[in-house]
Parts: structure tokens; sequence; C-alpha cells
């Protein structure tokens, strides 16, 4: 949903050759007005109506939120009945607020590792002999011929204490015999989860930027006497760095608002936007406050962000 | 070419329609309960007696019931919501009267617990009782006594005494993940009204768990059947059916491990679990043969010699297995009886100060 909204694919610009005639094209508008449509139907209209569910209250009825859009008729009167009120609570409660920090933390921590695991990996594919990189590029996507629920469900099998890690670290001899790896529902096996899960999101871009390299840069530099590591940081990286970015905000976007990982892998004590908001609305029953979590949830994430993106792309 | 296709599409919606009637003159009933809650032949019994079709879907949490309902248009014919979930829903307009004409079964109920259940249904319009039970204490007989020495396992003091849950920690303490039911065993505990809907007496109750908290290690509400039964968990608070099959898989593992449950002396929750039939129900006629079947005295016998649950049919209570007729964890006795009490519904201010408190036991935030 989000990576919709931060780089819609530029509908390809026409070659500036004078009196186009396909400027007066209708098929060409449509090509134009598709991706845009996509957005409203998908992004846009389900936005306005949870944000229109976030202003409601709470009622005991079908749809459990008053007051429901009953045609323009009554236009002023289901008008006046919105308030900012769940907005305030959200910020009366400091357990909302503790809640947003600690996903971003979370999401920050899990995108900094992913970056450290996938870099050389990405590295790694790009510097392989060409008829091999089909090949290495077909390994990273093969996990998704697994279900992804599956593959979460597998690490509960290795990571809990009488599970095959605590064995194979009883079988070389770390562990002895009445010990066990204590991993299992805490913050490191959701940080495990996340980095698996998502590691193919972050090797993508970061192979794609690299394997465009121009590699006589690098020859360049050694005949010049830079020593290899300089190289990497001072062409490699530099060139590399729209693949960091956009493997940085595939990942760390839906790491903030991941709920599936933690609620598996991670503790009672484990503190995320996505627990706290299916609370609210599955426990609690208040759609309007989830809406307004969910809301205020694309406010810190999104517009930072979309921001970001279009001051990168005014400076390119 | 164009032609060519046009004519197989046509072919192809004519089939799809045609289809479509058979489907319909197919009778079929959607049903949604709760998980290991069912003799799956019963299901295949009824299919063979009225020719109508189940479609058999399970949940393991109110919340999520409650939120397909609310939206509207789950699909379902008979749902089994327990008692306040039952009574809110009423309110919101989830649910259709029942037509009692329909269902000549209703005779074989048993009064006692209609009556229990007339709190949340009054008159008893909308729904029937399925099966009922008790929130209690399981626990791992032998890792207890090791932690504990050998004191009787008879008061919640054995959990709620955070001396007691100090010396059990390392075995493993399991909470039931079912906030409305876990406070109203704490305010029971500390003297007060467990229906209290009282901020402060929910934060008294809140505090039964916060000063055992830092022993506790999970909160769930389905896992602990099998943590249980391979030793993981050596006690919880659970639901007195999943204890006994926990106790039973344990048997079958034939791994030492020794379940018990029991209910403590000061009281403790009582919840029904009831058979109601949406509004927006497509198939209200099959919906009302399937209650009515249910409520056979051998077919809802026969559910719960599998599943260990007590039922709320009076009649059924001879085709019942002996030792789960006469297993106080199922059926208690009269005494016991008296001790057990059930809630009204909570409403929505009173509803988001209980979730933020359980949030704060979770979470130690």
């Amino acid at each position: 949903m989000a990576i919709d909204t931060l780089s819609p694919q530029p509908p390809s610009k026409p070659e500036p050759v004078i009196a186009d005639p396909s400027r007066r094209n209708p098929a060409r508008w449509l090509v134009v007005a598709t991706p845009y449509l996509w957005l409203l139907l998908f992004f846009a209209a389900p936005f306005i109506i949870i944000f229109k569910i976030s202003l409601s209250d709470t009622a005991i009825a079908m749809p459990p939120y008053t007051p429901v859009f009953e045609g323009f008729g009554k236009f002023g009167e289901f008008f006046s009945q919105l308030d900012f009120e769940n907005y305030e609570f959200l910020a009366s409660d400091s357990l909302y607020i503790k809640s947003y920090l600690n996903s971003l933390r979370i999401a920050a921590i899990s995108t900094f590792l992913l970056l450290l695991v996938g870099y050389p990996m990405a590295l790694a594919m790009a510097r392989a002999k060409t008829s091999l990189r089909p090949i290495l590029v077909m390994m990273v996507i093969l996990p998704f011929w697994t279900s992804f629920l599956i593959r979460v469900y597998a690490w509960i099998g290795i990571l809990k204490p009488e599970g095959l890690l605590t064995l194979l670290f009883q079988t070389v001899g770390l562990l002895g015999e009445g010990e066990q790896v204590q991993i299992f529902r805490t913050d490191y096996a959701v940080f495990i989860g996340i980095v698996y899960s998502y590691l193919p999101f972050m090797v993508l871009p970061l192979y794609a930027a690299l394997e465009k390299m121009d590699h006589t840069l690098l020859e360049a530099a050694s005949d010049l006497g830079c020593p290899p590591w300089k190289a990497f940081w001072r062409i490699t990286f530099p060139l590399s760095l729209p693949g960091v970015i956009a493997g940085s905000l595939i990942c760390f976007i839906p790491i903030t608002g991941e709920f599936v990982i933690p609620d598996l892998l991670g503790g009672a004590d484990t503190l995320m936007i996505g627990k706290t908001l299916w609370t609210e609305f599955f426990s609690s029953r208040d759609w309007p406050l989830a809406s307004s979590i969910a809301v205020i949830l694309l406010g810190v994430l999104v517009i930072p962000i979309v921001y970001f993106q279009n001051q990168q792309q005014k400076a390119g | 070419m164009r032609t060519n296709l046009l004519r197989l599409l046509t072919a192809a919606a004519a089939t799809a329609l045609m289809a479509g009637t058979a489907f319909a003159q197919e009778r079929t009933v959607h049903v949604y309960n709760w998980s290991d809650y069912i003799d799956e032949s019963v299901l295949a019994d009824f299919t063979k007696e009225t020719g109508i079709k189940v479609v058999y879907d399970v949940f393991d949490n109110n919340d999520v019931v409650e939120t397909k309902l609310l939206a509207g248009g789950s699909g379902y014919d008979v749902v089994a919501p327990t008692g306040p979930f039952l009574a809110r829903q009423i309110q919101a307009g989830v649910f259709q009267k029942l037509d009692k004409s329909k269902l000549p079964n209703l005779t074989n109920l048993w009064p006692e617990v209609s009556e229990r259940l007339a709190k949340y249904d009054p008159g008893n319009e909308y729904a029937v009782n399925y099966m009922w039970g008790t929130t209690g204490i399981g626990y791992n007989v032998d890792k207890v006594k090791a932690a504990l020495g050998d004191v009787p396992v008879d008061s919640w003091d054995i959990l709620f005494k955070p001396e007691n849950a100090a010396k059990l920690k390392s075995c493993g303490i399991n909470i039931l993940d079912a906030s409305d039911e876990t406070f109203a065993i704490a305010m029971n505990y500390i003297g007060k009204d467990p229906d209290s809907k009282q901020t402060a007496d929910l934060q008294a109750g809140g505090d039964v768990y916060k000063a055992i908290r830092p022993s506790v290690r999970t909160f769930n509400a389905s896992a602990y059947i099998d943590e249980l039964a391979n030793g993981d968990t050596c006690i919880t608070i659970g639901w007195s059916g999943d204890i006994l099959q926990a106790k039973d898989r344990a048997e079958e593992a034939k791994n030492g491990v020794n379940v018990e449950y029991v209910i403590p002396k000061e009281g403790t929750y009582v919840w029904f679990d009831n058979l109601a039939i949406p509004a927006d129900a497509k198939n209200v006629a099959e919906a009302h043969e399937f209650i009515n079947f249910m409520m056979k005295p051998e077919v809802i016998a026969k559910s719960s010699n599998v599943v260990q649950y007590a039922n709320g049919n009076l009649a059924s209570q001879k085709f019942v297995d002996k030792e789960v007729l006469e297993n106080p964890a199922v059926y208690p006795s009269e005494d016991v009886m008296k001790k057990l009490f059930a809630i009204s519904p909570y409403g929505p201010k009173e509803q988001r100060v209980l979730n933020r408190v359980w949030t704060e036991i979770k979470t130690g935030n």
C-alpha cells in the first residue's frame, strides 16, 4: 500500500518531439490515469473511510460505531457528529506513544541488521559469474514459495527451549544437558524472525543497484592506488545508495506495522503498534480508536518518507 | 476468433449459472463453533439424517467472532458465542429470535442452565446452551509438589500469593488470556464483587496479577493445552475441558506428565457457550434443524464424552459416560455450583479500562 505512494511509476515521458501526434490520443490518457485510478480506488478511498471512522464514536450496533453515513440528505447532521475525541485520547495515554516508539525502534534496528546481512549477499550476487546470477536470484526468491506463516511457525520449532537450536548446541557441547536456549518469546526472536522474513526485500533492490554498477570505475581506482576497502566506501557504496534507500524503505515501513511476527515469536511484553491496534479493534471493539491509531501511523510513517523521497528526486 | 471466444464465454457463464442453481438446491448450513468442541461424527450423522450439508468453521477467541458478526455479512447460519458476548451482540441486533416451534427438542434442556443463561438472554429468546464449563487451575501434579512441597492445591492462593508464584516461576506459569474472566476471578479472590465494573475494583483486580507478573511466563488461551501436556507449563489458569484434554494427551503420550484440574474453594467463573442464529443468516430453516439436532440427548452426549465439557441438556445425562458425568471437574457438585459466578457484559468505556489494565499487566508497562 504505502510502497505505491512512494514511487508511483512515472508514466513514460513523451519524447520531446514537436507536434507529437499521440498527444491527442485518448489511449495515452488512459495509460497515465491508470496508476492514479489505482491509488484512488485502493488507497485514497479506503483511507477516507478509515479517517471518517476515526472521527466517530463507538456504539453497540452493527457496524459498531456511530454515526453511519446515510446518504447526502442528512449530511449536515452526519457531519456535526464527528469529532477528534479519539485523537485526544491517544495523546493522553502513554501506552500508544510507547507502542509507536517501540515499533519504530524495532523497525530501525531490524532495518540496520537487514542491511548488514543483505549487503554482502547482494554484493556477492552482483560479483558472481553472469551465468550463475539468475540461479542466485532464484535462491533468494525461493522461500516465497512456502507460506509466510509456515516459515514463521518453523522458527518457533527452531527457537523454542526444547527446539532444534538447543539440540544443536547441546550436540556440539556449547550447552550442557539441562540448559536450554532462551530466545523464544523475547525481542531477539522477533528480530530473527523479521530479518529472515524481510531479507529478500532488502537483497533484491541492493542487487539491482549493484549489478548495474560500472566495474571499470573500480579498476580505475585500483590503477590509481586506491586500496579495495577505500574503493568500496568511495565508489561502490555511494553508487549503491539508491538501492540502500529503496531496500530500507521497503523493509522499514511494513516492519513498523508488523503484527504476525511479534505475535508468534515475541513475548507478552513485546509492545508494538500492530498488536496494540489488534487489541483495540478486536478486544475493545473500539473501531474508531483503532482507526485513529492507523491514521496516526500513516502520518508518522508515510508523510516524512514521501517528503524525503520528493527532496531526493529534486536533488537528483 | 473473437466470435468463438464470445461463444465460449457465454457457454461458460451458462454452465456456471446452472451449477449455481444446482448448488442452491442442495441445502447447506454454515456453522461457526469453538475449536476442539464437537465429536466430528455428529456432523456426518446430521447430514445423513437431514440431507443438509454442514460447512463447519472454528475459532478460538470470542473477540474475533464478535468483530465478524458486527461487521455484518459473516455468512454463518449458526454461531456459538459465550454469555456476556451473546448479551452484547443481542443488544447490537446481531441475532434473530429463535422460532421455538421448530425446536421440539427444547424440552430436553436443563432448566438450571437455561435459568443462568437468561441473565444474558432474558427469556431465552435468542439462544440455547451448547456446553458450559468453569475457569480454574490446571497443574502438573509432580512439578507443583516439587516446588511447593506437599500442600493441598485447592485455593487460588497457590497461584496468587507472590511467594508461591515465585517458587513456581522456573517450571512455567501461564495466565489465560481472557481478561473479563481473569479479572472476575481476581476481584472475587480479594473479596470484591466479581461483576464489578468500577475502575478502582478493576485496578485492584489487576494488582493481583501485577504482583505475580515477574513470575509469569506466558499469557495464552489455546497453546497452553499442549504446553501443559508436554510439561513446558506447570500451572495455568484455564478452561476445565481444555485442561482435561491436556490430561488425556499426556496420558496418551505416556510422557510421565500428570495433569489435574481443580475448581478452587473460593469459587470461580462459570461460562456458557450458546448456539444462536445471526439476523442476516441465509439458511434459517437449516440453522433451526441443526440446533434442534444438537439438542438430541444422544447427540450432545457424544460430543460431551469427547470434549469433556458439561452440556446444557438434562436428558442427555443418561447417555454421558460415567467417568465424565461423575467427574466433579466437569459436572461440579451442588455445593460447588453455588460458588460459581457469572458476569454481565462490559460497556465500551469499561472495556477500555479493562483492556488498558490488562495490557499494562501483560507488557509490564
